[in-house]
């Protein structure tokens, strides 16, 4: 037990001192990077991908992917921005439940149709990202909800902080990162995900109801991207049916699996996904700031993601191996 | 109705045969750069009203994404369908110009309207633009300039790099902040890209703060960039040392306005784009605009229109500016 814990300190510490070094990089070229002010615009860029993260991490550990968050977070940031516009009486902090509701069932229908059909999520939520976004047009009539009819409050929680400037929309990423990492170290379901990834044919064997676990995280991922909708609300003021959540399940999967969560299931841990998140943000506010031109930008962005994985992978091939091994 | 339609046919001769024997209402169809973009509601709501009353069908249409061929299909199904007039914003100068041609073989009236094809004006019929594109530049320096009292570092935030009429003005802004003396104070430090994305926009216009430290403007001609970089300015509480403005739509902006995040703004009606094009397009088709330089046609609450060089046509002289006092005038 002590080997393993080991092997998943110097995994994370992988990715932490990458980190490190590339921000230090940065700083020697731009010393403004390593200040408290260019923290605060990195954590700022990250709350909606980082709730993201929490719910693919889940999925992926189960040996699945889901690729239609982006569309499921567009489709319930746009019914509740729809609820804002059109009903204006209702208590605005209903939106969290309409959104978070709204992507629980389009998660939900993503695990029904991969437990009942057996058909494999990568192609099912293929499909889903597309069908999500289209209805996102549909319900829309493809119009955009305006900033004037997100509630101030709503927006507000993007910019107003609690306590040391840090606004709202950041504690409650963290926050439900927290919730992930009780429900996997420290409950029976959460546990039964790793036993499912690691080995979806011994797992029925022992004990695990595959169909309601697979079920469980393809709904816990669409009620996150649902959150993720709603805050997308809160931080952009808007929410347009072509744009919002468009492209997030790209930095999603990158950022869960620079954070260490094996593609191959069973494999993944909060701290390393919460790691590989800030990673990207780091990326993300440092090539504004070098002056580098937005179109070599997503070039250099992609090449960061690659080189970070082939660091990783190099450094704990043994690591994930013993890993598997202990876990099985 | 056949009479009608014989003596509309006469009178506009062989070439429009193909529209002239259609007794159904003129078909008009407007393709937008994408889906969802509120500004091209504006530009729809022009050409339904004026459709409206001139008896014309209308449909909108645009791709998901504003990708340089993404317009193709769109112009293949519209032939198909037998349109009588297409209407487009083009999402690139130049790779529209073989399914353009086919329509106009195809005797369909082509107009360019709130963009056109740039050195490929052959390749459509007239354009509709909202001003006189060369005086936008100008205008927009003009304007940061009485905002910060004509000296300090300013910025750039456009678009994407290639899009042409945000390289045309900012062109012009560089030009005239080079050679009008007025604003040999005033140093444009960065120009920035911010793709059009909310997400981009804001990690570059944190960046230009960062760097820019004595930083007392910035100018962003597109209204997805002037949002997001207001929105920074608003969050940092620093309105009273950055002024932002550039071209935003008065919906988008109406809260900055109002809480003194940004003191003034331009933009010009779309409207008023959709409203004329409808007006010009069923004018020519019946015969009664003659689609030649130097022609003139009057259009209910815009006055008289002149057919300017390459066929283009303007929809307002200057910029409007929407600041605390007007905004609330405008809902679009």
């Amino acid at each position: 037990m002590s080997a393993l814990r080991n092997i998943l300190l110097r995994r994370e510490a992988g990715i932490a001192v990458m980190i490190v070094l590339f921000c230090l990089a940065v700083g020697t070229q731009k010393p403004q990077f390593l200040t408290l002010d260019s923290l605060r615009i990195i954590l700022l860029l990250t709350p909606l991908i980082l709730i993201g993260a929490m719910g693919q991490m889940l999925v992926v550990v189960a040996r699945h992917v889901d690729l239609s968050i982006g569309s499921m977070l567009g489709f319930s940031a746009m019914v509740t921005g729809m609820m804002f516009k059109f009903h204006p009486e209702i208590w605005w902090p209903i939106g969290f439940l309409v959104s978070i509701g709204t992507g629980a069932l389009l998660g939900l229908i993503n695990g029904l149709l991969v437990t009942l059909f057996r058909l494999p999520a990568i192609i099912v939520t293929l499909g889903t990202l597309n069908l999500y976004r289209g209805l996102t047009y549909i319900v829309s009539n493809a119009k955009q909800i305006d900033r004037q009819y997100v509630p101030s409050a709503l927006k507000a929680m993007s910019q107003t902080s609690p306590i040391f400037g840090i606004p709202w929309i950041i504690f409650i990423s963290f926050g439900v990162a927290l919730l992930t990492y009780i429900f996997v170290m420290h409950t029976r379901v959460g546990r039964q995900i790793f036993a499912l990834g690691s080995n979806p044919v011994a797992a029925p064997l022992r004990g695990v109801a595959v169909t309601r676990v697979t079920l469980l995280v393809f709904s816990i991922s669409g009620a996150l991207s649902g959150l993720a909708g709603i805050l997308y609300a809160s931080r952009w003021g808007f929410v347009n049916p072509s744009n919002t959540g468009s492209g997030f399940e790209f930095q999603v999967i990158a950022a869960v699996v620079i954070g260490g969560v094996s593609i191959n299931g069973g494999v993944g841990t909060v701290l390393g996904t919460i790691l590989g998140v800030l990673l990207l943000g780091c990326v993300a506010a440092a090539l504004p700031l070098l002056g580098i031109p937005g179109t070599t930008q997503s070039a250099i962005y992609g090449a960061v993601i690659l080189i970070a994985l082939l660091i990783d992978r190099t450094v704990r091939q043994q690591g994930i191996k013993s890993l598997t091994r202990a876990r099985a | 109705m056949l009479k009608k339609t014989l003596l509309a046919g006469l009178a506009i001769g062989v070439a429009m045969v193909t529209t002239a024997y259609a007794a159904d209402p003129i078909k008009i169809v407007y393709i937008g750069k994408n889906t969802g973009n509120p500004y091209f509601d504006s530009i729809t709501g022009g050409f339904e009203d004026a459709c409206k009353s001139l008896g014309c069908e209308f449909e909108f249409v645009a791709p998901a994404t504003a990708e340089a061929t993404s317009q193709i299909p769109f112009i293949e199904a519209q032939i198909q369908r037998g349109v009588n007039v297409i209407a487009i914003a083009p999402n690139s100068p130049d790779a529209l110009n073989q399914v353009l041609d086919t329509a106009k073989e195809k005797g369909i009236l082509v107009l360019t309207v709130n963009g056109d094809l740039v050195g490929n004006e052959g390749h459509r019929d007239a354009t509709i633009l909202p001003v006189d594109f060369t005086k936008t530049g100008p205008n927009q320096v003009e304007l940061m300039g009485s905002m910060i009292g004509y000296k300090g570092d300013i910025a750039i935030l456009s678009a994407t790099t290639e899009a042409p009429d945000q390289n045309t003005w900012i062109a012009a802004m560089n030009d005239t902040l080079k050679n009008d003396p007025k604003y040999k104070d005033m140093h444009l430090v960065a120009t920035v890209y911010g793709d059009d994305q909310p997400e981009k926009s804001t990690t570059e216009m944190e960046a230009l703060l960062s760097n820019y430290p004595n930083l007392v403007g910035v100018i962003a001609p597109t209204t997805v960039g002037i949002a997001a970089a207001a929105q920074v300015v608003q969050s940092r509480g620093i309105a009273a040392t950055v002024h932002v403005t550039g071209l935003g739509l008065p919906s988008e902006m109406r809260d900055f306005v109002k809480d003194g995040t940004v003191s003034a703004f331009q933009l010009w009606s779309p409207y008023n784009e959709g409203w004329l094009a409808a007006h010009f397009a069923v004018g020519v088709i019946g015969g009664t605009i003659k689609n030649e330089v130097g022609g003139t046609f009057d259009v209910p609450n815009l006055g008289t229109i002149t057919i300017a060089d390459k066929n283009a046509m303007n929809t307002q002289a200057e910029l409007t500016t929407f600041d605390a006092k007007n905004i609330d005038d405008f809902d679009f």
